[in-house]
């Protein structure tokens, strides 16, 4: 069962790394989702895997599961899910205010094929050369 | 127990939910509210300062679980010292932001209050999981005020903001999750006396951990190669935002010296001092990173945003030698660079409100109104920041490369933070000359005659003053600040009270003992 686990929370944080790292914002967030179910499913694990055992310290028993990562999975289901309602939402703004779903907030660019922004301007209105460091290049 | 420890949450917790509830549509009460919650948090910060200085330690049981068992909220010398520090310049940001920034957007003040809420339940909590849940309720008001006023830009810079953060609250859980797996115990004090008795063979499990929660702190402190989304975020927000995120980055560096001495501190066997090793070189690095980048920026808000990064790496050198004098250095140079980073954020946006369309990118343009005033103001932050004397900045460098002169890795710490000294006296020499100086051989448009012409607010300078006025309070009281220090570093290097107070293995009349410290230091402190 440790290895069955085990991998599949490797797995999981291997999938969300790998959309992380995406160039749009809709594979990040769905990422962050992952990861975010990975690190829930270890904090589980890390209480140790058992079945048919009750989850509470008592004299009598002489083995239980600890019902501590429990709590904490809790705590951090609810935080993760918040977060989520609250990325979305401002990928949604920044896709609607920016005018792209690119994580640097433009097209990347590719000089062989001309492309075009929403508004039909060769580039966002918004973006003036030499943002700052490294913000001139779109 | 006293009730007053848990003041600092409860109080802005509490104002916010009225605010958002009872007065979302009257900006007067919304701003008295917000004061009077931020002035309360200072008064009783300054009450738990001295309550702190007498060398005790004093624990409040939430709901009356006795620790480990239960969340700890802990008050020692250098939480107090936070607790003050936050409530102190989220005050003086405050009475900038009613000049007419908190309306720009919705909400200001309630998130206000939470981010005061998350800062304050970050220094007080002695739990490593419930830091990581002060840290969520931070991070999260956090993203509502970066984004307060909105814009492209900053919803772009936003984004990243975000996403930086939520993947490392992901591995900050990841950390946890380890070290719970082999210790069993998530209260710090507990930890301290669990990680020395961890079998070799989870050692592995454990530092893995340990160097996963540096990561995370590293993300929040922008120590390089995490540093990337700290320059978009700090110049693309609100000036009174980036001047209270000046606070944010010390979140990490608190989290990195309290985790880091208590849980992997000397006693911690094979896994003493984890993070020295890692910390040292890439803080060093960002030293490096952020100064080059202040002589690389093209205005105003990018130069300070890396001289804070630099700062930050001067600040985490210090921390990483994990030596007490070193250490006191640090704690010195952080309520320096806090103070002073806040007073260049707001500084930048009232010199680009004078120089008009352009704003403070550094390209020459007339002379801003009020060029007087607001060269003197400049001159003075700058001269702050890049440690030249008399300012404070200078006393905290002189501390940090003091303290360091044992540590064996002297030579690189002090070849690097002189050299880059000098980067950015030349960063700031040169974007003030620009500013200030060059601007005469334009000499007047129609635009900056306008400029000229109009009158400006007084409160908004008033508050740059105090700010630059407190390093220069913090330079004639360096004598009592830094003996405060010593003793708060005395704490930090000895937790045998802390873990005996937290844990209620001996009677509170072991604190005492700390005050009669080998090194002597005296325990009556009045800051």
């Amino acid at each position: 069962m440790e290895l069955l686990v085990a991998s599949a929370i490797g797995l999981l944080f291997a999938a969300g790394t790998y959309l992380l790292l995406r160039g749009r914002t809709f594979p990040v967030v769905i990422g962050l989702t992952l990861l975010a179910y990975g690190v829930n499913a270890l904090i589980f694990a890390m209480g140790r895997l058992h079945t048919d055992r009750p989850p509470v310290l008592s004299l009598e028993l002489e083995s239980y599961a600890d019902p501590l990562p429990q709590a904490l999975v809790l705590t951090a289901i609810v935080i993760a899910f918040g977060m989520t309602a609250f990325v979305v939402v401002l990928i949604l703004r920044s896709f609607l205010e920016v005018g792209s779903d690119h994580v640097d907030g433009s097209e990347p660019h590719d000089p062989a094929t001309p492309h075009h922004y929403p508004d039909g301007s060769a580039r966002p209105a918004d973006r003036p050369e030499g943002v700052g460091i490294g913000g001139g290049r779109s | 127990m006293s009730h007053w420890l848990i003041v600092p949450v409860v109080l802005p917790a509490l104002v916010a939910g009225v605010i958002v509830l009872a007065l979302r549509f009257d900006k007067l009460l919304q701003r008295i509210a917000s004061i009077a919650s931020t002035t309360a948090c200072l008064a009783v910060g300054i009450g738990l300062l001295v309550q702190a200085a007498q060398g005790s330690v004093d624990v409040y049981e939430l709901g009356d679980w006795p620790a480990p068992f239960g969340i700890v909220f802990v008050l020692d010398r250098l939480s107090a010292l936070m607790v003050v520090l936050t409530s102190a310049l989220a005050l003086l940001v405050l009475l900038y932001a009613i000049d007419g920034w908190d309306q720009r957007g919705r909400h200001f003040h309630a998130l206000f209050q939470f981010q005061l809420m998350g800062l304050n339940g970050a220094f007080l909590t002695g739990d490593l999981f419930n830091l990581f849940v002060w840290f969520e309720v931070l991070l999260l008001a956090s993203y509502g005020l970066m984004l307060h006023g909105s814009g492209a830009e900053r919803l772009k810079a936003g984004t990243h903001y975000v996403i930086v953060n939520l993947t490392g609250s992901t591995l900050f859980l990841v950390g946890v999750a380890f070290i719970y797996g082999v210790t069993g115990t998530l209260n710090m004090a507990d930890l301290a006396v669990k990680i020395p008795q961890v079998p070799p063979a989870d050692q592995a499990v454990l530092k893995t951990g340990g160097i996963i929660l540096l990561l995370v702190f590293g993300i929040k402190a922008a120590l390089v190669p995490l540093h990337f989304w700290l320059p978009a975020t700090y110049s693309a927000t609100s000036p009174p935002v980036a001047a209270l995120f000046a606070i944010m980055t010390k979140v990490g560096g608190y989290a990195i010296i309290r985790v880091y001495t208590l849980a992997f501190g000397a006693d911690a066997g094979d896994a003493a001092w984890l993070a020295g090793p890692w910390l040292l070189p890439l803080a060093l690095l960002t030293i490096v990173i952020g100064m080059v980048g202040a002589l690389a920026a093209r205005s105003l808000r990018w130069l300070v945003a890396f001289a804070v990064l630099g700062s930050m790496g001067n600040l985490l050198v210090a921390v990483a030698v994990f030596a007490e004098r070193a250490m006191a250095g640090a704690l010195y140079y952080l309520l320096h660079s806090t103070l002073i980073a806040a007073a260049l954020f707001l500084l930048a946006e009232l010199v680009a409100e004078r120089r008009g369309r352009d704003g403070d990118s550094l390209t020459l343009q007339p002379l801003p109104a009020q060029s007087d005033l607001m060269s003197g103001l400049f001159f003075l932050a700058a001269i702050a920041m890049s440690g030249l004397p008399p300012l404070s900045g200078f006393i905290g460098k002189l501390l940090i490369l003091d303290g360091v002169r044992d540590s064996g890795a002297a030579g690189p710490i002090w070849a690097t933070i002189l050299v880059t000294s000098l980067l950015l006296i030349v960063a700031f020499a040169r974007a003030g000359s620009l500013i200030f100086w060059k601007g005469r051989v334009v000499g007047a448009t129609r635009e900056s005659e306008e400029l000229a012409g109009r009158s400006y607010p007084a409160l908004p300078i008033v508050v740059v003053a105090a700010l630059i006025a407190s390093t220069a309070l913090l330079t004639a009281f360096a004598g009592p600040v830094t003996t405060y220090l010593d003793a708060a570093t005395d704490q930090l290097f000895r937790p045998t009270a802390y873990i005996a107070t937290v844990l209620g293995t001996e009677e509170p009349a072991a604190a005492p003992t700390l005050a009669a410290s080998p090194e002597g230091s005296p325990p009556e402190i009045v800051p």
